[in-house]
């Protein structure tokens, strides 16, 4: 029995903040893209960005013309008394021919099951399901068929994960590292009275301001400074979890550094520990960005699946602090 | 994308852009701006609300600066000279700094202004949300500045498009800057 008929193909899906970009990531390799609408039902809601309904059709069926997925991402948490946004992106991402979305909200999974039967539903990293007896909650109960797990597990605890429960799994393996229990995390909220959980925006740019003194670049978070960069050290992105902080004698990155994940080279052990699909982080990058990215784990999966060793660094200079590391898949943190 | 360091303009040609007037510099870009605005009206209605804020566009090893407004309604791009000391004295709400091969690397999709600002080769002050409307609305825009200027020429922009088509490799090479669209055509 050869290498590659042994092997279950994994999905490769990818990042696209905008029409051009989905392009991109379908022409450079993907299997599936995913993005979302322009407004607050999704996490990357950025000046600029995100898909009309009218461009997400147009995308959807230049996408499946290509042989690729689009996967529509919905996952922020209803506002009370809003909850007709969100329930209408559904319907709109199903009316556009998406062919999954992603969620997070319990309402908004119950009120897409009950609605929408024939819609594939992924459960989104934002509902932090990380162990077997929430999932199969999930999928016994929703019928959810993916579940995208958060970026806290090991390899073996993902393996676990997969022996338990009756859905795939999807996990992170390039891009921004965010280590908080996702879907629970607050700390955007206290400095500017925003979350990428209720509004889709970490940090958001209208309460972000850099300025250069002297030789530092100085970046401040609704008037808090939370970070002060010297020359010839690269820049982070301007989040509470990645700013530099006093604590008794250290000052430096007291949570968390910035950093992005970077796990090419585990890709064979999570394709043996059961995953199904590998995701790209970074919807709210450039086209620049997406080639470059999804071409290089385009090679590597398909490097793999060839019986050929995965490249080391393809990417390090596209990176958050322009260096990478394998996160919590080794749990090597301090 | 490079990982080679971004190369700084000629000093030669900025010595000849510096003594460019600015009166038919301004001529040009007033029609530029105006047909960039009729070929790519979903450049500015991405922008929303932030197609009316002010920025300054400073490619900083070039002597001259560009302020852009990009209200759909009157769009406006000016060029403006550096001051004796460097500075660029302009109203903005904005402004995006790096050397001319990384702005233009960015317009053309070659670069990723995320990693640009990783790397410190670019600056960003002022409205940073304006700033990121901006950035991902000309990265939607998979724009050509080459195949933007022949379109103001009218009836010769296909011979001017051919001559920038032919030339564009080797001033590549001798300035540095990406001058055509990452990915080539369009589909």
């Amino acid at each position: 029995m050869n290498l590659a008929a042994a092997l279950v193909r994994p999905e490769l899906v990818c990042p696209a903040g905008t029409p051009a970009a989905l392009r991109t990531a379908v022409e450079a390799g993907a299997d599936a893209v995913y993005c979302g609408f322009r407004d607050e039902t999704n996490a990357r809601n950025f000046p600029g960005l995100n898909f009309s309904p009218q461009e997400l059709t147009d995308s959807i069926r230049f996408a499946h013309d290509h042989g690729s997925k689009v996967l529509v991402a919905i996952n922020t948490f209803p506002r009370a008394g809003a909850e007709r946004l969100w329930q209408e992106a559904v319907a709109k991402a199903e009316g556009a021919g998406a062919d999954a979305v992603i969620l997070a909200d319990l309402g908004l999974v119950a009120h897409a099951a009950a609605k929408h039967p024939k819609l594939r539903l992924h459960l989104s990293v934002q509902a932090a399901a990380s162990n077997p007896d929430v999932i199969r909650f999930w999928a016994e109960t929703f019928g959810i068929r993916r579940v995208v797990l958060p970026r806290v597990l090991s390899v073996p605890e993902i393996a676990a994960i997969n022996a338990e429960i009756p859905c795939e799994t999807e996990v992170f393996v390039f891009g921004g590292l965010c280590v908080m229990a996702e879907g629970r995390c607050s700390l955007s909220s206290h400095a500017t009275g925003k979350s990428p959980n209720m509004n889709g925006v970490c940090s958001p740019p209208s309460h972000v301001l850099y300025k250069e003194e002297g030789e530092d670049l100085v970046a401040k978070l609704g008037g808090f400074t939370i970070d002060r960069t010297p020359k010839g050290v690269a820049a982070p992105y301007p989040t509470l979890c990645k700013g530099r902080f006093t604590a008794g004698d250290y000052a430096g990155h007291v949570f968390e550094d910035p950093v992005s994940l970077d796990a090419a080279q585990l890709i064979p052990p999570l394709i043996d520990a059961g995953v199904t699909a590998f995701k790209i982080e970074g919807r709210q990058r450039s086209r620049a960005y997406t080639q470059a990215v999804v071409a290089a784990f385009r090679k590597a999966i398909d490097d793999h699946m060839a019986g050929r060793p995965i490249a080391a660094d393809m990417t390090r200079r596209l990176a958050e602090g322009q260096s990478t590391t394998a996160g919590a898949y080794k749990k090597t943190w301090r | 994308m490079t990982e080679t360091p971004l190369p700084h303009f000629p000093r030669l040609v900025d010595h000849l852009i510096a003594r460019l007037p600015t009166l038919p510099l301004d001529l040009s870009l007033k029609r530029f701006i105006g047909s960039l605005a009729e070929r790519h009206p979903s450049l500015f209605s991405r922008l929303d609300d932030q197609a009316q804020k002010t920025f300054l566009i400073d490619p900083t090893d070039v002597s001259i600066a560009f302020v852009l407004k990009p209200d759909p309604a009157m769009p406006r791009l000016e060029a403006i000279k550096r001051a004796p000391d460097g500075t660029i004295v302009a109203a903005r709400d904005a402004r995006i700094a790096g050397p001319l091969a990384a702005l233009v690397g960015m317009v053309h999709g070659a670069l990723d202004g995320d990693a640009l600002f990783f790397s410190r080769d670019i600056v960003i002050e002022g409205d940073t949300e304006a700033v990121l409307a901006l950035r991902n609305a000309v990265d939607d825009a998979e724009i050509d500045l080459a195949e933007e200027v022949a379109a103001v020429t009218g009836p010769a922009s296909k011979f001017v498009a051919e001559i920038f088509r032919r030339a564009a490799p080797l001033a590549e090479r001798m300035t540095g800057v990406t001058l055509t669209r990452a990915g080539g055509t369009l589909p």
